[in-house]
């Protein structure tokens, strides 16, 4: 009995030891893609590809956030109601409009280089899509979110310098500037998407 | 007539622009902020860009998916001609850019590749070291003056732009291509004005070849096809000017920063 307490303990203790188990920003990368890569190759429907698209987008990528800025600077009028509305119809269309995206490309080879720690909050890592035959390389940066290092999570693709994100932003603005800022509008465009 | 459309050009564009001369890269970033361009003409540019849009669906479309079908060396050998004689443009920008090295580099990489190279088919210049290579234009020679975008506009066949761009693209016609200049501008009995418009043409089908499936995934997934095809070619104009090799340059903070700390 007394080793058995003593057993625990001494794992309780070696656990308060060790720091936090912070996952580096381009390991997490590499991973992810590497999920998606060997996801992409296998010999499903194209309808399962996007439903498991679809649970690692989840998993990966911070949609709320990613939500909450594109949708610039309207977000601080809406009302609490308006934000879970429209928390929901990004998710969706989110979802649906990256997994739809990505359901295209068999087996891409995406390497992992280089990563650039921006702030605490943030890491830019580096990666390169192999060209093909149809298609040159190309280089995407991954903006990470990293405040809870546990955790990173995807706040942006960066493609040959050109940020999906703010491309997301600056279609959301111009939705609600031709419709003089009627947000109900563009639930309801995100809703038919 | 074309010296008349440059002066009107010139004229709105004087009327729209911020002409104060700078060279502080924070101050050339801040008036390339693609979202503090305006689209003063946004009714006409919509109308201009279905008519783009409907113009790629009939000719440039169907040209440029045959085109993709093409062995990989023909491709490979039109883009680098392409490229070549696009330094003509080139060189003189990198001189009014200040940025002479360049200069030397993308002339040594002409002469190389149009002789050795076969009028610029094989890129031999990169095994002589010289492998990097960046278009610049007068457009962006402007704005690294310090000459502001004025309006967003969209050209019939030739798409997006800005003010200040148009002005950049028309000192071509006035003597800034030397490829202009030997096959429409003067009769040189060596080349037609066929040469510099088939190679427009040419160019036009390698570029919608290149991005081919990224074009048809955009208008797909996108809500206002018109918006983010703006909000891509702004940014990719605002990259290009500052010439940043760093993603983060031409990144504004401001936005994600709010998210954080709501």
């Amino acid at each position: 009995m007394k080793i058995k307490f003593s057993i625990i303990g001494l794992i309780i203790y070696a656990i308060s030891c060790f720091p936090s188990l912070s996952v580096e920003p381009d390991i997490f990368v590499q991973s992810t893609v590497n999920r998606a890569s060997s996801l992409l190759s296998k010999n499903i429907s194209k309808e399962e590809k996007i439903e498991e698209l679809k649970k690692i987008a989840s998993e990966t990528v911070d949609i709320n956030g990613i939500g909450f800025y594109t949708l610039g600077p309207i977000r601080k009028t809406l009302n609490d109601d308006q934000k879970n509305e429209y928390s929901k119809l990004f998710k969706n269309y989110f979802l649906k409009s990256f997994s739809s995206r990505l359901a295209e490309y068999t087996n891409p080879e995406i390497d992992v280089y280089a990563k650039e720690v921006l702030s605490d909050k943030y890491t830019i890592v580096k990666s390169l899509l192999k060209g093909t035959k149809d298609r040159p390389e190309v280089k995407i940066d991954w903006r990470i979110y990293t405040k809870n290092p546990e955790n990173p999570m995807i706040r942006d693709l960066i493609i040959e310098g050109l940020s999906l994100a703010r491309t997301q932003k600056e279609e959301f603005s111009s939705i609600l500037n031709s419709n003089d800022g009627n947000i109900n509008i563009l639930f309801q465009t995100l809703k038919d998407f | 007539m074309i010296k008349k459309i440059a002066i009107i050009l010139i004229t709105t564009c004087a009327l729209t622009l911020n002409l104060q001369a700078s060279s502080d890269g924070d101050l050339i970033l801040k008036k390339n902020e693609p979202s503090e361009i305006k689209d003063c003409f946004e009714k006409v540019n919509r109308a201009t860009f279905a008519f783009n849009k409907a113009l790629d669906g009939i000719i440039f479309k169907p040209i440029a998916s045959a085109y993709r079908t093409f062995p990989s060396p023909v491709k490979t050998g039109v883009s680098n001609s392409l490229d070549n004689l696009s330094n003509l443009v080139t060189v003189p920008n990198n001189i009014l850019q200040g940025d002479f090295s360049k200069a030397g580099v993308n002339t040594g990489r002409f002469l190389i590749n149009t002789t050795i190279g076969i009028l610029g088919l094989v890129d031999v210049a990169q095994h002589f070291g010289l492998n990097e290579y960046e278009k610049e234009d007068y457009g962006q020679s402007l704005a690294r003056h310090g000459v502001g975008p004025g309006c967003y506009v969209v050209l019939p066949v030739l798409g997006p732009s800005t003010a200040r761009d148009v002005v950049g693209s028309s000192i071509n016609f006035l003597g800034g291509d030397a490829w202009y200049n030997v096959t429409v501008k003067n009769d040189t009995h060596h080349f037609s004005d066929f040469d510099f418009y088939a190679s427009k043409g040419t160019a036009g089908v390698d570029f919608r070849a290149k991005n081919f499936d990224s074009i048809e995934n955009l208008e797909k997934n996108s809500l206002d096809f018109y918006a983010s095809v703006k909000s891509l070619y702004l940014q990719d104009r605002q990259q290009k000017i500052l010439n940043s090799k760093k993603t983060i340059n031409t990144q504004n903070d401001g936005d994600w920063e709010e998210i954080d700390n709501q």
